[in-house]
């Protein structure tokens, strides 16, 4: 039941990932390097909000 | 010696309860009061509701922790609270209805010098017709409704695979729902098993919900860097949708459900309906409905309650248009105004107001999200009640110092799928802070470098090591007070 994705239905006026970013979203080195920023910017929210 | 009552064993209860036993001298009591024997980590009941876990796995037994930690627990829900005790009693009690197999029913009244509310919502699926896991739609709020859920599920998969087409309905069951983080996170759990299953041909996935725009998540949305430019979550949550073939319909007041028909009303004042084969649906929540008597046995649930039953703290409850709304209308310390010696913590304290913008339908019904209370601030409001309560016992300072606004505090949404290690994916989206400070910050009234967006595996790691290390922080294992809340 999928259904094409035609002009001016719904899902036309979303944005969509490129294959890249598909690609960059599963690669595990730059993953382990975004699980560190991640984790950094999440610990120093953290921080300000236990302030 | 001072006894310490905490009404609730759940997000805020446990850590408030675990905090003040930490700190606090061996001769001060500290009680905790919960109907559930167990103790639950409610974010990964959306894995328990897709079947990748169980509930064993997001649940564990109080009663042996609380044992070896030096609290009282006491398995019974709190039905009402006398602040100024009663003509026989002299002290504040709290009275108690027992819910263990061995003394279900039998009411006690439990004494305190200091009390936290910590009761959490009540799940309201009365508020509409036909909601709920005991009518016709399903729930994750609990691990118990989460697991009828994958089991609902499973049947559904099983006919698709035999060839029947099946349309599901994700979201909020009512036009004043919170926790569409949670909606949201099963939706996009559920188009992963789909297609884990190979069945996602055959599957319809309508997201309905009560936002004025996708990505509200009951906090107007948050804006987020991304390629850049500076996107609302409306952006990053309708591309996640269009990318899974998931559609949406947003403003919805979802007023009947039928076994396999959802009725609903548009901000607009349109009424429409969708059939489905499979709904979840978050109910809207309310306060547990906790009654208050005063001294002479006279009612003041007024007095300490707001109508919908959560309880008044600090808050600046005027009622004011959204354009006059302030950070500084939120809470800061958590005690109630008439009785000190009451804090409220986690979903059951009072919001002065909701975050997203109040609307109504041209027939006057409000359809927007009222405000969430996730985990982190709630185990930090907890965790701050119990520092304030702390202060009280030992410098005898009826004026508690510790703050924990939710216009200070940040929050962090992981939606993930999958429970492996590599199997994952995950949107992770934080926001600093949860109420919107547009003195402070005027654009969007939040901090860019905390309030953040991403997509992709290591969000999901994240999630994975929030739920072992939540659990282990609940367990109270060695060192558990270095995790932060
Ligand atoms: C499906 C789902 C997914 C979620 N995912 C996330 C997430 O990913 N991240 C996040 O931050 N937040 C998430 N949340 C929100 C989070 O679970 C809540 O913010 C949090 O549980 C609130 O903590 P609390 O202590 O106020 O309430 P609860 O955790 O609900 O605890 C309330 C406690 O009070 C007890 N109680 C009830 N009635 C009485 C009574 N009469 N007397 C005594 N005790 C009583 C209950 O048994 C329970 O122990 C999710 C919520 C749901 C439903």
């Amino acid at each position: 039941m999928i259904e094409e994705r035609k002009p001016y239905e719904q899902a036309f006026f979303a944005s969509k990932p490129t294959a890249f970013t598909k690609f960059l979203r599963t690669c595990v080195i730059w993953q382990l390097v975004k699980f560190g920023i991640i984790n950094l910017k999440m610990t120093l929210m953290l921080l300000k909000s236990h302030k | 010696m001072s006894r310490i009552v905490v009404l609730g064993a759940g997000i805020s209860g446990h850590t408030a309860a675990s905090y003040l036993r930490k700190l606090l001298p061996k001769e001060h009591e500290v009680v905790v009061i919960s109907p559930n024997s167990k103790w639950n980590w409610i974010p990964s009941n959306i894995w328990v509701g897709v079947g990748e876990m169980e509930p064993e796995d997001v649940t564990f037994e109080l009663g042996p922790i609380y044992k070896k930690a030096g609290i009282v627990f006491k398995q019974a829900k709190a039905i009402a609270i006398y602040p100024e005790g009663s003509s026989t009693i002299s002290k504040p009690f709290v009275q108690i209805e027992h819910t263990s197999k061995e003394s279900f029913g039998n009411q006690e009244n439990i004494e305190y010098d200091y009390l936290i509310n910590t009761t959490g919502p009540k799940l309201n699926f009365e508020a509409t017709q036909g909601l709920g896991p005991e009518k016709n739609s399903l729930s994750v709020c609990s691990a118990q409704h989460a697991k009828e859920t994958a089991k609902e599920l499973k049947k559904t998969i099983e006919t698709m695979k035999k060839g029947k087409n099946a349309v599901f309905l994700v979201g909020t069951g009512h036009g004043q729902s919170t926790c569409q983080g949670a909606a949201f996170e099963y939706a996009f759990n559920l188009d992963f098993i789909l297609k884990k299953e190979k069945v996602k041909d055959k599957a319809k996935i309508v997201y309905i919900t009560n936002e004025y725009e996708l990505g509200d998540f009951g906090m107007g949305g948050v804006h987020i860097k991304n390629g850049g430019y500076l996107t609302h979550t409306k952006t990053f949550t309708e591309s996640l949708f269009t990318e899974r073939n998931v559609s949406w319909i947003k403003r919805a007041h979802v007023y009947k459900v039928e076994p396999n028909k959802a009725y609903y009303e548009t901000l607009s004042g349109n009424h429409n309906e969708i059939e489905f084969d499979f709904a979840m649906l978050i109910p809207p929540f309310a306060g547990v409905g906790l009654k208050a008597y005063n001294k002479l046995n006279e009612d003041i649930t007024q007095t300490l309650f707001v109508p919908n039953g959560f309880m008044k703290v600090d808050a600046d409850y005027t009622q004011k248009p959204y354009e006059e709304w302030k950070a500084s209308d939120w809470p800061k310390t958590y005690q109630n105004p008439t009785y000190k010696n009451i804090f409220a913590a986690g979903i059951a304290f009072a919001p002065p107001h909701s975050i997203s913008k109040p609307m109504k339908s041209s027939n006057g019904t409000p359809i927007f999200p009222t405000p969430p209370r996730t985990g982190m601030p709630s185990a930090i409001i907890g965790r701050n009640c119990a520092l304030n309560i702390i202060d009280m016992i030992k410098y005898g300072n009826q004026t508690p110092k510790h703050t924990a606004s939710m216009a200070e505090i940040g929050a962090a949404c992981v939606a993930s799928t999958g429970a492996g290690f590599f199997s994952g994916t995950a949107a992770s989206i934080t926001v600093y802070p949860i109420v919107p400070d547009f003195e402070k910050y005027p654009e969007y009234g939040r901090d860019l470098l905390y309030t953040f967006g991403e997509i992709g595996l290591a969000g999901h790691w994240i999630k994975l090591l929030l739920h072992y290390g939540f659990i282990y922080k609940a367990k109270l294992k060695p060192f558990w007070f270095i995790l932060p809340e």
